[in-house]
């Protein structure tokens, strides 16, 4: 199971990934700067991501809490999500994010 | 303006809850702290980022707020008399010639310490930038992060972006002496008050102020001064709106800072250090909790306590090399007792 990522200098590759782990965790755990900086709280918006079209349709709605977090992202996209409040389960392999500047 | 030179032992740069604890166990050993931090409160993380947000794995403590928990460690910092220094970062550090450091901060603050311990987490909480392109050149002229005086605004035609506490409070505080104000958030739902939400709302219905959906894209101006934004709205059509003055509010990021040039060894923006003394590659400079990486470090709060106990010993000896240390339990220590006001 895997999960596709664009790095911040647009490289894609295919990362492993481990069903019941947040996806901020997969990204981090193969070595990508994604942020987390309060370990998956959804208390700091530092892990934002934007899902691929294909698959922004595909995921539980953002939940309030991470609305109101995504509110101290100053520029999302129409698919952008905290990727500490992806749960990785095995309906996902594939899923494709993109990993931004977080300020 | 010259400021009185602050002497002491220990300066403690970040109030966060390892930073609160070094107090205690350097406390223990006679050694007098003083602490800077660049928000307006002790707590680093636990206050800023989740003050409300329960923490699990705390010794002892089946469950507890960040709030709770950093107001238990200032209870327990204490007998200790720590000095705190709130609103301040450290920029620069530098070495006496008799072995002592002398911190220096952006307000000016000026300490002479034997020993500096850096507890700074993530670095500095500082205002989350909108990665607008060429935001910097207006930046200090007519783009603010903070409001400092409410005067520099009277009669500035504001925008407001952002949905939380600050972009509301402000603009409701901003709306009486600004020219006119408008604020804009990319949904019509808030992440503050909802009284202040309510009192937005009000002024929308009275016309005193405008609401509007959507991002900012660009801005325009010239030689800093701004004269308007373009906006992309909700329904992916763009518009125009004129304003002089933009505050975005979008909450803190933490960067490491200054820290960078202080002469340390540097792994991925932490501070490496050895696990006997918790110590940076320069002696007398330490540094505890998220801010240093060794082998096998987890940024867990109660690593850093036990980072901040093993430190203090070295810290002591570093200060007082001729000094005899002879480790001591709280629990049967009448001298330690005493120091903490219960013997």
């Amino acid at each position: 199971m895997r999960i596709v990522l664009v790095d911040q200098k647009g490289v894609e590759q295919a990362l492993e990934a481990a069903e019941g782990w947040r996806v901020m965790e997969i990204i981090r755990e193969h070595g990508f700067e994604v942020g987390g900086l309060c370990g998956g709280a959804c208390a700091c918006a530092t892990c934002h991501v934007e899902v691929h079209a294909e698959w922004a349709g595909k995921l539980h709605p953002a939940n309030d809490d991470e609305e109101a977090m995504l509110d101290e992202v100053p520029v999302l996209s129409p698919t952008s999500r905290l990727s500490c409040q992806i749960i990785y389960t095995e309906d996902l392999n594939g899923l494709a994010v993109k990993l931004v500047a977080n300020g | 303006m010259t400021q009185e030179t602050i002497s002491t032992d220990v300066v403690i740069i970040g109030a966060g809850p390892c930073g609160l604890f070094a107090v205690f166990e350097l406390g223990l050993l006679d050694m007098k702290c003083h602490l800077i931090d660049i928000l307006d409160r002790s707590g680093g993380q636990c206050a800023e980022l989740y003050p409300e947000k329960p923490i699990y794995d705390i010794p002892g403590l089946p469950v507890v707020s960040g709030q709770e928990l950093t107001d238990r460690l200032m209870e327990q910092a204490a007998p200790f008399k720590p000095e705190f220094h709130y609103n301040e970062m450290v920029e620069e550090l530098e070495k006496l010639p008799d072995g002592r450091w002398r911190v220096k901060t952006d307000g000016g603050l000026v300490f002479e310490a034997k020993v500096v311990v850096i507890a700074a987490g993530g670095g500095s909480f500082q205002p989350k930038k909108p990665p607008i392109p060429g935001i910097e050149a207006y930046e200090g002229k007519s783009v603010f992060y903070a409001v400092k005086r409410m005067e520099t605004f009277r009669g500035k035609n504001i925008l407001i972006s952002g949905g939380g506490d600050s972009a509301l409070d402000w603009t409701i505080n901003l709306q009486p002496v600004a020219a006119s104000m408008q604020l804009i958030h990319r949904r019509d739902g808030f992440r503050a008050a909802p009284d202040s939400v309510k009192k937005m709302h009000a002024l929308v219905d009275e016309k005193k102020m405008q609401f509007h959906l959507g991002q900012i894209t660009a801005l325009h101006g010239d030689n800093g001064q701004l004269e308007g934004v373009t906006v992309k709205g909700n329904d992916g059509n763009d518009f125009q709106l004129e304003c002089d003055t933009l505050l975005p509010f979008f909450g803190l990021t933490m960067k490491l800072g200054p820290i960078a040039n202080w002469g340390l060894n540097l792994h991925e923006n932490l501070i490496p250090v050895d696990t006997e003394k918790f110590q940076t590659n320069v002696p007398g400079i330490f540094a505890i909790g998220d801010i240093n990486t060794y082998p096998g470090k987890l940024k867990l709060i109660l690593s850093g306590f036990h980072e901040a106990a093993l430190m203090a010993q070295a810290a002591f000896r570093h200060a007082n090399p001729d000094a005899k240390l002879t480790f001591q339990y709280t629990t049967s220590s009448t001298s330690l007792q005493k120091k903490l006001g219960v013997a």
